[in-house]
């Protein structure tokens, strides 16, 4: 299912990337299904809380994630996936996204070198978890 | 009956409901009855060795089981037991490509 990230928001995953340098970013895109299209109405930034390695590794606390579902169902929406850079790595999940990821969530990975963003792709868990499938971001 | 509220990635394996009422004593329990009723849930909650996933999360009312008494919690009609996604990743230790 295609994933339409407006400009906007693409942008502010962008900014996030650059600013977090060499450590990773992550957070979540809130929006809806419409239609066979995942649509992000907004993204919002978590704090990587992960105690050491944040240069590769990232993790949002539980209760980040508690607020983060309440603020978008008061909203009327719902929380479509997670965003995270992969600095000075590509766009790829790992095997250390895939054994964390759940199913049915968009996960953005933008690949980002002390140049700038090198690239930006989303994928989806397969059902089975043994691996991803590629899913076309949207403008 | 306990109320388990199920997070947004997980209701397309509850018919795409929010909240399921399971019966059980314990937070293990009512753990596995749910599973029971809806097995493809088990692969995203429990390793292959049948242990909770380490980034799933329950937690009965606002706090984490692994604070209490893990899965032997007791749960008594009313309470209601949440799962909650820890959400983590990273670039490490996989076939990840290096620029």
């Amino acid at each position: 299912m295609p994933l339409k990230i407006g400009a906007g928001d693409a942008g502010h995953i962008h900014d996030h990337a650059k600013e977090a340098y060499p450590e990773e970013c992550s957070g979540v895109m809130v929006g809806m299904d419409v239609e066979e299209m995942k649509i992000v109405v907004d993204v919002w930034r978590a704090e990587n809380t992960h105690e050491d390695e944040r240069s590769r590794r990232f993790l949002i606390d539980p209760k980040e994630y508690i607020a983060f579902d309440k603020r978008a169902s008061e909203r009327d929406m719902d929380i479509l996936g997670v965003y995270h850079s992969h600095p000075d790595h590509s766009a790829e999940p790992s095997d250390y996204d895939r054994e964390h990821a759940w199913p049915g969530w968009s996960y953005v990975i933008a690949s980002v070198s002390e140049d700038g963003i090198e690239d930006m792709r989303s994928w989806v868990l397969k059902d089975d978890r043994s691996g991803y499938d590629e899913e076309p971001i949207l403008g | 009956m306990t109320k388990v509220r199920i997070p947004t990635p997980l209701r397309q394996y509850v018919s795409g409901n929010s909240e399921v009422e399971v019966s059980g004593g314990t937070a293990g329990a009512a753990l596995d009855n749910l599973t029971d009723q809806h097995p493809d849930l088990r692969q995203h909650l429990y390793t292959g060795d049948g242990k909770l996933r380490s980034f799933v999360n329950v937690y009965k009312g606002d706090e984490d089981i692994r604070y209490l008494d893990g899965p032997d919690t007791e749960v008594s009609d009313g309470d209601e037991l949440s799962i909650i996604p820890s959400i983590a990743g990273g670039s490490a230790g996989g076939r990840c490509r290096e620029l």
